[in-house]
């Protein structure tokens, strides 16, 4: 179960297509990131809902392929 | 959803103030994120139930639906969703969480 990097990227991108996106493989094994996500379509929404709009992106990977993904979402 | 499932856990965010699900138990957590909020909490000295989805796998899959938030742990108060690890984090990096919770 790993999901590479670009993957997730590109998966956020099609969701959100202004987002500027910043991921680390935190433990350099495809399956721990970090993910920096910023874009005007947070507007609005509180933290709840902005992160759901990425898990949404992710689909059923997030839990699955994807065991670990923090999230700092910003407003731009 | 399972209405079953569903019954299970507005028992459970009812009795309680705060709950936690997650991975393993407050003295002994199997995932990091879990651990991250469970101490969180304990430095509070908020008193909180520990509710282990590894002993339930209906649990762990109905509270991912309940949310409508793919992930463990997730954290409640008075039966309101409040978040995962991340939002509890920063809440708590913000003095936030202590006014949700009431703290001094």
């Amino acid at each position: 179960m790993s999901l590479k990097l670009k993957e997730i990227n590109d998966l956020i991108k099609k969701a959100i297509p202004d987002a500027e996106v910043s991921i680390q493989d935190l433990a350099g094994d495809e399956n721990h990131y970090s993910a920096t996500i910023k874009s005007k379509a947070f507007k609005g929404m509180n933290k709840i809902e902005q992160h759901k709009l990425v898990y949404k992106a992710l689909g059923s990977k997030m839990g699955n392929e994807l065991h670990a993904l923090a999230l700092n979402t910003i407003e731009s | 959803m399972n209405e079953v499932v569903k019954n299970k856990i507005e028992n459970i965010i009812q009795k309680d103030e705060v709950c936690l699900f997650m991975k393993g138990t407050p003295d002994a957590p199997q995932c990091g994120f879990s651990l991250a909020v469970s101490n969180v909490l304990k430095h509070l000295k908020v008193n909180f139930k520990g509710v282990n989805v590894l002993e339930d796998k209906e649990l762990r899959e109905g509270i991912k639906e309940y949310s409508d938030w793919p992930t463990i742990p997730q954290l409640y108060y008075k039966e309101k969703f409040l978040g995962g690890c991340d939002i509890v984090k920063e809440m708590f990096e913000k003095g936030e969480l202590q006014k949700v919770l009431n703290l001094k």
